[in-house]
């Protein structure tokens, strides 16, 4: 059974990549500044996961 | 109330599609999301002056802040492969002010610009864009448009409201980390980049210095590689005491778009540009001039077909046509050149960096002179079916 995307706030930059990776539509970058996870759109795939230059997306 | 265009993000992309349109006489709004545009940036901040001048601009010190007239290439084992000019080649820009400074030449066009201000869907009506909604400190709002154009970079949505899937394969896009740094620089006039599989896994390290002693040090790196680009980069900036000694001013990240673009970049009252369009050079991961000059495309042709009164995908497919035209076709290139070297491992790369020059690495960044590298690939039994993808 795969989980859900979580976002590590310590570690995330807000930067927007793991938004336009996703297939899902499931992320999104409010104002620019905050990373949003949208649980219901996430399948857990872990593309974010493998694509984020610092490692604060996970799926669990 | 609507607008003839309503463009949306504001980086180089949207700010020269929104001042273009202007220019040619439309109504035009330009929304960005962040409450401050150009910042933080996602960007080694690098220019070349040739880009620079495309966009119709004279290097202006407030922006264009370091002069760089040359490059120093580092294959694996080390070997360095230079080239210097006795002009400037390039520029290392200030991107916040830079950014901000195209947004205000948009807004001195004509154009109506809103930072703070995030798209949140298209109205669609028997399938054409007809305009756009959009919150402002919590008001919803919505606005007619002839045309939209889609500018809101790697984590664009827009496009993908209209039906055009815009996602990045993580084969087809770079991970990227960078700390802009006080440091000591050797030469403050030459951009750096060091290549190899344990340095940068499908990508590079860059040094872009931004002053006598500010640099931005970053890395991109295939974003299907196991591994995080900010350990890569900690790793490389370890093993260099020069670097190791510095401090960090700011800290920046991105993802890098570097395959083909999407599927088709218009249809009914809606263009795509930029990053969200995957407009970037494959091999260098420049993506300024590029979103640039097909924002500056897509603004012409959105006012020529404003005035035929005809926004339907056939006719704003010409921008499409135009773009392959101007840089389509040089960027797919440089795509397959990318795909190529990816494909070479470390003792590939030294071996290349024993028969090549600075201008050879120069011109295959350009998408010139592909010939040669070839012909050097082909001499390895190994490498013959690689090299043939470059013809
Ligand atoms: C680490 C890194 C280093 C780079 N180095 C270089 C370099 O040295 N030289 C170079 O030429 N290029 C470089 N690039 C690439 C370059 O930064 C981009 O290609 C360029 O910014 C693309 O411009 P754009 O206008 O398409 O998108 P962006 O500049 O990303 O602008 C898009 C804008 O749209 C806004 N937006 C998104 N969604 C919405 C919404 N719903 N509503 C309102 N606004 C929205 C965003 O906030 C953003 O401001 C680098 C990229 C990275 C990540
Ligand atoms: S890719 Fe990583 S750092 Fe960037 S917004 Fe996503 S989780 Fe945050
Ligand atoms: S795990 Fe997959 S679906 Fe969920 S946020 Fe990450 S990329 Fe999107």
């Amino acid at each position: 059974m795969k989980g859900k995307a979580a976002i590590n706030r310590e570690l995330c930059m807000a930067c927007g990549g793991c938004v336009g990776v996703c297939p899902f539509t499931a992320l999104e970058l409010e104002n620019g500044n905050k990373l949003d996870l949208d649980g219901e759109s996430c399948t857990g795939c872990g593309i974010c996961e493998r694509f984020c230059p610092v490692g604060a997306i996970k799926v669990v | 109330m609507g607008y003839d265009v309503v463009v949306i993000g504001a980086g180089p992309g949207g700010s020269n599609a929104a001042r273009t349109a202007a220019e040619e006489g439309l109504d035009v709004l330009l929304i960005e999301k962040r409450q401050e545009i150009g910042a933080p940036k996602r960007c080694g901040e690098g220019l070349s002056v040739g880009g620079i001048k495309n966009l119709g601009l004279t290097p202006d010190p407030r922006w264009a802040i370091n002069e760089i007239r040359g490059a120093s290439v580092y294959a694996p084992n080390g070997k360095r492969i230079s080239v210097r000019y006795p002009e400037t080649i390039g520029y290392v820009l200030e991107r916040k002010i830079f950014d901000k400074h195209l947004a205000m030449n948009a807004a001195r066009a004509g154009a109506k610009v809103l930072a703070r201000t995030v798209a949140t869907g298209l109205i669609m009506e028997n399938g054409f864009v007809k305009g756009v909604r959009y919150s402002r400190f919590g008001e919803e709002i919505e606005t007619e448009a002839k045309i939209v154009v889609a500018a809101d970079g790697v984590e664009s949505k827009v496009a993908r409201w209209a039906g055009i899937n815009t996602t990045n394969k993580l084969m087809d896009i770079d991970a990227g980390f960078q700390y802009e740094m006080v440091v000591d620089l050797e030469e403050p006039d030459m951009l750096e980049l060091y290549f190899g599989a344990k340095i940068a896994p499908r990508g590079y390290v860059w040094i872009f210095p931004k002053g006598e002693d500010v640099a931005n040090v970053g890395i991109g790196i295939g974003g299907k590689e196991q591994g995080v680009a900010k350990k890569y980069l900690d790793a490389f900036i370890e093993s260099r005491p020069d670097l190791k000694r510095g401090s960090i001013l700011e800290v920046n990240a991105g993802g890098i778009p570097v395959g083909d673009p999407v599927d088709k970049l218009a249809t009914n009252g809606l263009m795509i540009v930029g990053d969200a369009a995957h407009q970037v050079n494959a091999i260098h991961g420049g993506g300024i001039h590029e979103a640039s000059v097909a924002g500056m495309i897509a603004g012409k042709v959105a006012a020529e077909a404003i005035q035929e009164g005809d926004v339907s995908e056939a006719r704003l497919m010409e921008y499409e046509h135009l773009w392959r035209e101007k840089r389509g076709k040089i960027l797919h290139k440089i795509v397959k050149l990318r795909q190529a070297i990816e494909k070479l491992s470390d003792d590939d790369l030294n071996m290349l960096a024993e028969k090549l020059t600075g201008q050879d690495l120069v011109d295959f960044a350009n998408g010139k002179n592909f010939m040669k590298l070839a012909k050097i690939m082909m001499r390895r039994p190994r490498l013959v079916s690689i090299a043939k993808g470059l013809l």
